[in-house]
C-alpha cells in the first residue's frame, strides 16, 4: 500500500471574492514507503503549497488524499493534528527551534503532544539527538550551536516520534553549501534505515540526492 | 494532554520570559497588595476602636448631647443644652440602680517650669470615674476622691504623654503643674492606652469636675455615663435616663446610647469604609487584569511562530488554548500570592504604629478576585492563539 496518494489535486488561493490563483493544477503523486523523493521547481511553483498539503496543515480545494490509507478530506482538525504528531515530522528552512529552550526540550517537544510521560520524552529526545549527531548537546540552547547543528536538533525533533514521512522544505536553504551536504549525507543515511523521506528544493543538485525527482512548475508536475 | 503538562508547559513559558512575566503580573501585585493592606487598616481600625470601647465595661450607657444623625438644620450647629442639673437629677433617681458620673472636656495647655504640652485633653471627672471606666488605670499614685472634690481641691491625674512631655523620668508624685496659669498638684499617672490614626489618646489630663467648672466656667457637660448595676438592667436604666432628661430637654437635644448600640454604629460604619476602600482597590486589580490581557494578547503575537511550531508539531487548537489560559491564570495566581505577602507583610510593619488586623476572608477574596480576573482577561488572547492558521503562524516573522 502506498504511503501518499495525490489524486487529481487542485489547490486556489482566494485572493480576493471574485480573484483567486491557482497554485496546483491537477496534481497526481504515490509515494511508497522507504521512499526518498525530492520535489524540484523553481521559486513560486508551488513546492510549500505541496508540502502543507501532503503535511496537513492545508487542505486541498478538490482532489483525493490518501494518506497510509486514510482519506484526510473527512477529518477534523483535532484528527489531524494528531496525525501530524504520529505521522509527519517537518524539517523547516529556518529551523524553527524554540529560543531559550535546551536542544533536548526542543525535540521532546512533539512528545508532549503525543502524550507521552516526561521522563520517556527525554530518554526518546537523547536517542534522537544521538541518531543525529549531538550526544553533546544535549543541554545547549539554540543559539550556542552552528546552523548546521541547528538543522540537526529540528531533524531530531523530527524524528523522535518515529513518523511515516520526513518532511524537510528547503532544510539547506539557510546553511552553507558544506554544511547543507552534511544535512543530506544524514537523510541519505536516514533513508537507508528504512525512513521514507520527502525533500522539497528548489536546487536540482540537492534534488540529485534523492532516489526520484518530482519537478513542479507553474503548480503543475512536468 | 493532561493538566499537569499544560501546567509545566505554562511554567515553563513564565519561567523562559521572566522580565515579561514580572510585568505582567506588576498590576495584578499591586491591586492586591492594596486591597490586603486598605483592609487591615480598616479591620484594625474597628477592632482597636471596639477594644476601647469595650474597655469601659459592657453595663455603660452614654449621654452625649444632641442628636446622632439628625436635629441638625442647614449649615446650623447644635447648641449643647446638657447641663450639670440633668446629671443630677439622674443620679437622684437613679440612685438604686445605676452610677452616674458627669464629664466636661476642654483642650488646653499644660506647663511644668519651662516645660509645656500642648493640645492636651483636659477631662473635668468625678471621683467615681475610674469606678464606670473600667479602662482607667493608675500607675503611680492615686485617683482623687470625692472629698478632694468637695473640698475643691486643685488635684490633677495626668496621661503617660503628659508625664513624658513635662517630666524627664523624675518623680511626678506631688509636683505642680499649671493648667492654664492655675497651679495644681499632681496626684497619679494613669496607665497607656495607646494612640490610633495619630490621635494620642495618652496626653490626657483628669481634673475634678467641680474645679474644672470653677476654673473655666463650664457650665455644660460633654458627656454623662451612666454604668447600670447588672447588664439585664441596661436597658431599662436606658428608658429610664430619656424620660428623666426628657422633662427637660427635648428629644434632639441628647443621646442616649447603650455600649452594645455605640459598638453596632462603630461596625457600620467600618464596613462602609472597607466596601469603599475594597472598591476603589478592586479597580486597580481590573485595572491589572486588563494589564495581564494586553501583556498576554502582545505574547500571543509575540509567539505566533512558536504557535504555529506547536500545531505542526501535533498541537491541538484546545491544546494551545489550554496552554495560554493557564498561563495567564498562573501569572494572576502569582500575582495575588505576591501580592498578598507583599500586602500582609506591610500590614505587619504598619502594625508597628498603627493597629492593623488581616482577615483571612480580605485573603480569600483577592486571591479569588485575582484567579477570576486571570479567568477572564486570559480567554480573549487564549482564543486567538488557538486561532492562528498554522501555515500563516510558521511563516510569520
Ligand atoms: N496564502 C497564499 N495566498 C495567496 N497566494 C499564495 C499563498 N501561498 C502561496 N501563494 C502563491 O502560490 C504560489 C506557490 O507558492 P509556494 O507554494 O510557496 O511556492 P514555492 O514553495 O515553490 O516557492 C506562489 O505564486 C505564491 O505567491
Ligand atoms: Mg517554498
Amino acid at each position: 500500500m502506498s504511503l501518499v496518494k495525490l489524486e487529481h489535486i487542485n489547490k486556489l488561493y482566494f485572493l480576493d471574492s471574485d480573484l483567486s490563483f491557482q497554485a496546483l493544477k491537477d496534481i497526481n503523486v504515490v509515494i511508497q514507503k522507504g521512499e526518498f523523493v525530492a520535489i524540484v521547481g523553481p521559486s513560486g511553483s508551488g513546492k510549500s503549497t505541496l508540502m502543507n498539503i501532503i503535511g496537513l496543515l492545508d487542505q486541498p480545494s478538490s482532489g483525493e488524499y490518501i494518506l497510509d490509507g486514510l482519506d484526510i478530506s473527512k477529518l477534523k482538525e483535532n484528527k489531524l493534528a494528531q496525525l501530524r504528531n504520529k505521522k509527519i515530522g517537518f524539517i523547516f528552512q529556518s529551523f524553527n527551534l524554540l529560543k531559550r529552550t535546551k536542544a533536548i526540550d526542543n525535540v521532546a517537544l512533539p512528545l508532549i503532544y503525543a502524550g507521552v510521560g516526561q521522563s520517556e520524552r527525554l530518554a526518546r529526545a537523547k536517542k534522537a539527538l544521538e541518531e543525529v549527531g549531538l550526544a553533546d548537546k544535549l543541554n545547549s540552547l539554540p543559539n550556542q550551536l552552528s546552523g548546521g547543528q541547528q538543522q540537526r536538533v529540528a531533524i531530531a525533533r523530527a524524528l523522535v516520534t518515529n513518523p511515516e514521512i520526513l518532511l524537510a522544505d528547503e532544510p539547506t536553504g539557510n546553511l552553507d553549501s558544506k554544511t547543507g551536504e552534511e544535512i543530506l549525507k544524514l537523510f541519505k543515511t536516514l533513508n537507508k534505515t528504512g525512513r521514507t523521506i520527502i525533500l522539497i528544493t528548489h536546487d536540482h543538485h540537492i534534488a540529485d540526492n534523492a532516489k526520484r525527482k518530482i519537478t513542479l512548475k507553474d503548480g503543475e508536475i512536468s | 494532554m493532561d493538566i499537569r503538562e499544560t501546567l509545566r508547559l505554562s511554567l515553563t513559558a513564565i519561567i523562559t520570559n521572566r522580565l515579561r512575566s514580572a510585568l505582567t503580573i506588576l498590576g495584578i501585585v499591586i491591586g492586591v497588595t492594596s486591597v490586603i493592606l486598605l483592609v487591615a487598616l480598616v479591620t484594625g481600625l474597628k477592632s482597636y476602636i471596639t477594644g476601647q470601647i469595650s474597655g469601659l465595661g459592657s453595663n455603660l450607657i452614654y449621654v452625649i448631647p444632641g442628636k446622632i444623625g439628625g436635629g441638625r438644620g442647614p449649615g446650623g450647629v447644635q447648641v449643647n443644652r446638657l447641663i450639670p442639673a440633668d446629671a443630677k437629677n439622674l443620679k437622684l433617681q437613679l440612685s438604686n440602680e445605676a452610677e452616674v458620673s458627669a464629664v466636661v472636656q476642654k483642650v488646653t495647655k499644660l506647663q511644668y517650669l519651662n516645660k509645656s504640652d500642648k493640645d492636651v485633653t483636659l477631662a473635668g471627672v468625678e471621683s467615681n470615674y475610674p469606678k464606670i471606666i473600667q479602662s482607667t488605670k493608675i500607675t503611680e499614685g492615686r485617683f482623687f476622691t470625692l472629698s478632694d472634690a468637695e473640698a475643691g481641691k486643685r488635684v490633677v491625674v495626668i496621661g503617660p504623654t503628659v508625664k513624658k512631655n513635662l517630666f524627664d523620668g523624675s518623680s511626678v508624685i506631688g509636683k505642680a503643674i499649671e493648667v492654664n496659669n492655675l497651679k495644681y498638684t499632681i496626684i497619679g499617672v494613669l496607665g497607656p492606652r495607646g494612640s490610633t490614626f495619630g490621635v494620642d489618646f495618652d496626653n490626657s489630663a483628669l481634673i475634678p469636675l467641680s474645679a474644672a467648672q470653677k476654673q473655666f466656667g463650664i457650665d455644660k457637660l460633654n458627656t454623662i455615663y451612666v454604668s447600670a448595676n447588672s447588664p439585664d438592667k441596661v436597658k431599662e436604666v436606658q428608658a429610664k435616663i430619656t424620660k428623666i432628661l426628657s422633662k427637660r430637654l427635648s428629644e434632639d437635644d441628647f443621646t442616649v446610647q447603650t455600649q452594645e448600640q455605640t459598638l453596632s454604629t462603630i461596625a457600620s460604619i467600618t464596613s462602609v469604609l472597607t466596601l469603599a476602600l475594597g472598591g476603589i482597590a478592586a479597580i486597580s486589580l481590573i485595572v491589572g487584569g486588563i494589564g495581564v490581557m494586553n501583556i498576554m494578547l502582545v505574547s500571543v503575537t509575540e509567539r505566533t511562530k512558536e504557535i504555529g511550531l506547536r500545531k505542526a508539531l501535533g498541537a491541538r487548537p484546545q491544546d494551545i488554548r489550554n496552554q495560554f489560559l493557564v498561563e495567564a491564570l498562573t501569572l494572576s495566581g502569582l500575582g495575588g500570592i505576591i501580592g498578598i505577602i507583599l500586602g500582609a507583610s506591610l500590614s505587619l510593619i504598619a502594625n508597628q504604629f498603627i493597629t492593623t488586623v488581616i482577615p483571612l476572608w480580605s485573603v480569600g477574596l483577592s486571591f479569588g478576585f485575582s484567579m477570576l480576573i486571570g479567568v477572564i482577561f486570559g480567554v480573549a488572547p487564549a482564543i486567538r492563539a488557538a486561532q492562528l492558521d498554522p501555515i500563516q503562524a510558521l511563516r510569520y516573522e
